[in-house]
């Protein structure tokens, strides 16, 4: 059965959400997402599904959950989707408000089900479609919505100011020229090769990561830019909260101003689903096969530039490392391989997760899942013990995160089943073990 | 007269600027900016820790600054900087700083003919907006975005207005933005906001508004137009026209309207960039007629020709008889002209530049890490470091090139005939 603690938990989000919510109006609104083109896939879907229970084992929350069926895929569809398409609509404002906790906290889309299941349904995409409905009737918990508001107003996830940004980049060029002298930081430069992209957590609270960023972008002789002006944020947790029209237009935003800088292509940094956001999902509203420009993650860029030897690196770690593979550059891009060349010019011990590659197991942070908040912690927490698991079978005392919800994610499990370890960016390892310029480094 | 005519169009060569001899002298030279008539550049220089410069054509400015970034040329050719001293911010023009400091300032912005000056600033732990060294009477919560009037008399800006705790979403979703214009803020209060517009008199300030979770629209002088959408993007102003036009999404597709009604007839999987022509009587703007597919659609009839990359703001000839874009497709850029693509394809291209009639097109362009002038799809021989947008004299019979080549700055004004 459910998790009561999960049921009893507060929300103020869905609870002042449902308060007010009449069932016309959830009927209304679920007749206009269902009733457009993807009614059709979603009821082939569901009339596909012959339960066979393969997505039920490849999910995290269900073996993590002492396999309690209530916590299978099919399950959350079958509660959620499925009534609703049953009943054309007619729920009230409590299914509702049990849907957005089975859609935004119980599934992170991490599509690992659908690659498991014998006839590739979307699984994700269903709960995508929960999510979507939820958004439009408001029912959204408090604070992944309160980082969707930050997107609408200041095309940032963090509600960072403008000149807190460029104030940042400023400070953290300064800070890396004490490491290597002469960086810079270029800002809005026209014409560069590439245009660096981060998230705003790492202007609000791991700025270091920037000058980190500088100091490989310079050593290894990149032309590159940052922008001063809104576009710099390349993430995206409208697209996890079921708000589409903010989706694009921040989308719109990071893309446009590549476009106005005249960048060959953009690098973003150490990010799983801002890859997604910026790749998939945002060109995709805005009417884009693809990113207008080449969207590089920054795994890839280590590959290239280890790979063309415009770095060297000169200290190799001994310690047992674990590679944690981010669902949405690995399974939703297969970037494992580059992963790997990357940590192994970087680590003599690496220790492999199993499952891994795109069959590893998501962080449970991703997805929006730890853009719910506080009051999902101990829930999200409780599903991912299969994570927890693997990573304490590995021995390893550091655990390689390159996304930024992973990393959280992962140290929030390191700390709340106790095990001896640590995560790191790449990049974090990368300035630290990397050859510089003659005389620079003691 | 439009200005450029008063600007030396005599053909010819001069070096103007050594950026050579200024990286044998400082530790550091950034990037360089252009005046619109070519007859300066200025670069920020790093003499030392702490220790910088603005230099123009090789002279330094006074006095010496903490730091000194987003050289600008106004349209009438100042050169602005951005710049610290004594660890506080302000505006310096031509080596003058204003006289009022502030703990940050950026994102300067001109006037059409250059002579007012604005930026956003940042006082005690608000926001709001300085022009021409004068501070608005209010500051704000946060301010985001602004516009300066053609004539620089009005100026709009996005502002937070209401207070928002941590994670108050509740709050967010009953408004707390407005439009400041002119340092007062409408009584309208809004989820979201963004790009205002200011119409070619000064009287009507044009706004996207969110008006709420999942209605949009275009807000005039404080008052939403009627109709609502599923979403919109800028609205603009037609030149000797009446109110904004603005793409509005209805369903799935983009419509072109005109005071809330429909422009256009044709609906667009997307509609964005609406440019008009200097007289105002047609208008261009970026559609995608298909999903994957874009194109410049004049007056409601898209080009024939569509592309998968991206297809940059069109742009007018003066005389409005011409459209051009930057058109992208599978990563080489090259230029459409009314429906025709060039056939040469660059690492990337910029905006085109046409003249009155039917004399060339040209665009800077950029290929193998170089520089080059690209005249009606073929790219000129000569290769520069940095290039700066060509621009035709007023008659159209004679270009204005801005290059750096062997890290020499030079001016050269070139008949348009003997282009090649």
């Amino acid at each position: 059965m459910a998790d009561l603690a999960d049921m009893q938990v507060v929300d103020k989000g869905l609870e002042k959400a449902v308060a007010g919510l009449s069932e016309e109006r959830i009927q209304e609104v679920i007749g206009s997402v269902l009733s457009q083109a993807v009614a059709g896939r979603l009821k082939l879907y569901l009339q596909t599904c012959v339960h066979c229970g393969l997505c039920a084992e490849a999910c995290h929350t269900y073996v993590s959950r002492d396999k309690d069926p209530d916590f299978a895929p099919v399950a959350k569809v079958k509660d959620t989707l499925a009534v609703m398409l049953k009943k054309k609509g007619r729920v009230d404002a409590e299914f509702m408000k049990n849907a957005a906790r089975v859609a935004f906290v119980e599934c992170g889309g991490c599509r690992r089900c659908s690659m498991y299941c014998p006839f590739g349904i979307d699984i994700a995409t269903m709960i995508m479609t929960v999510r979507r409905i939820c958004s439009l009737l408001g029912v959204v918990p408090q604070y992944i919505q309160d980082t969707t508001n930050s997107h609408s107003a200041t095309s940032n996830q963090m509600w960072v100011q403008p000149d807190d940004w460029i104030d940042t980049l400023i400070w953290q060029e300064e800070d890396a020229q004490l490491e290597l002298p002469g960086l810079r930081i270029p800002l809005d430069k026209e014409g560069a090769d590439v245009l660096y992209s981060v998230i705003a957590p790492e202007p609000k609270v791991m700025a270091q990561l920037i000058a980190n960023m500088a100091v490989v972008m310079n050593v290894a002789g990149i032309d590159w830019t940052m922008s001063s002006a809104d576009g710099w944020d390349n993430s995206n947790m409208a697209m996890f909260s079921g708000d589409l029209e903010i989706m694009g237009r921040i989308e719109r935003v990071h893309w446009e101003r590549a476009l106005e800088l005249r960048v060959k292509r953009m690098v973003m940094g150490e990010c799983g689903h801002a890859y997604r956001g910026a790749v998939y999902d945002g060109p995709k509203w805005l009417g884009w096969q693809g990113p207008p420009l080449p969207m590089i993650h920054a795994v890839e860029l280590y590959y290239d530039i280890l790979r063309e030897g415009r770095i060297e690196i000169v200290d190799k770690l001994t310690e047992p490392v674990t590679i944690q593979d981010p669902c949405n550059i690995v399974r939703g891009s297969g970037l494992h391989e580059k992963l790997r060349y990357v940590v192994a010019a970087l680590c003599d011990n690496v220790v492999e997760m199993s499952p891994n590659h795109e069959h590893n197991y998501c962080c449970a942070a991703g997805g929006g899942v730890i853009n719910c908040g506080p009051p999902w912690k101990l829930s999200r927490l409780k599903s991912i013990k299969v994570k927890a698991q693997q990573l304490g079978r590995t021995g390893a005392s550091l655990c390689i995160t390159p996304c930024h919800n992973c990393h959280h994610g992962i140290e929030d499990i390191i700390g709340h089943y106790q095990l001896h370890m640590r995560t790191s960016f790449i990049l974090e390892l990368l300035v630290k073990q990397m050859k510089m310029p003659e005389g620079v480094r003691g | 007269m439009t200005r450029s005519a008063s600007w030396s169009w005599e053909t010819g060569s001069r070096t103007l600027a050594d950026l050579g001899e200024l990286r044998a002298v400082h530790r550091e030279v950034h990037e360089p900016a252009v005046s619109p008539d070519g007859e300066r550049l200025g670069v920020v220089v790093v003499r030392g820790d702490g220790a910088f410069a603005v230099a123009e054509n090789g002279e330094l400015w006074e006095p010496e600054l903490e730091r000194a970034w987003h050289l600008r040329y106004t349209p009438d050719g100042r050169l602005t900087a951005l710049v610290r001293i004594d660890d506080m911010w302000t505006v310096a023009v031509d080596g003058e700083p204003w006289q009022r400091r502030f703990p940050f300032v950026w994102n300067t912005g001109f006037s059409a003919d250059g002579r007012v000056i604005a930026a956003q600033v940042k006082e005690g732990m608000e926001y709001t907006l300085c022009v021409d060294g004068q501070l608005w009477d209010r500051s704000f919560l946060s301010l985001r975005s602004y516009a300066l009037s053609a004539d620089g008399r009005r100026a709009a800006a996005l502002v937070q207005v209401e207070e928002l705790a941590e994670a108050d979403t509740e709050k967010f979703a009953q408004g707390t933005w407005s439009v400041a214009v002119d340092g007062e803020p409408w009584e309208q209060r809004f989820i979201g906001l963004w790009s205002p517009a200011i119409s070619p008199d000064g009287e009507m300030v044009a706004v996207q508004a969110r008006t709420d979770r999942f209605e949009y629209t275009i807000a005039v002088n404080g008052v939403p137009w009627e109709s609502r959408f599923a979403c919109v993007w800028e609205p603009s102003f037609r030149p000797g026209g009446a109110g904004p036009l603005a793409p509005a999404r209805v369903g799935s597709t983009w419509r072109l309207m005109e005071e809330g009604e429909q422009l256009w007839a044709t609906s667009f999987v997307q509609l964005w960039h609406l440019r008009f022509s200097p007289a105002g009587e047609r208008a261009a703007a970026v559609v995608a007629p298909e999903w994957g597919r874009f194109t410049v659609a004049v007056d409601d009839r898209p080009w024939g020709c569509t592309f998968g990359d991206a297809v940059l703001p069109p742009v007018f000839s003066p005389d409005g008889k011409r459209v051009a874009a930057t058109v992208g497709h599978r990563r080489r850029w090259t230029v459409a002209v009314d429906g025709q693509v060039w056939e040469e394809s660059f690492d990337m291209a910029w905006m085109p530049v046409l003249g009155p009639g039917r004399g060339p097109v040209l665009a800077k362009v950029q290929r193998g890490g170089e520089y080059g002038l690209a005249v009606d799809g073929r790219l000129l021989s000569q290769r520069y470091e940095l290039l700066w947008d060509p621009v035709l004299s007023p008659e159209g019979d004679k270009v204005l090139l801005r290059g750096v080549q062997g890290g020499k700055y030079v001016r050269r004004v070139v008949p348009t005939g003997e282009l090649r």
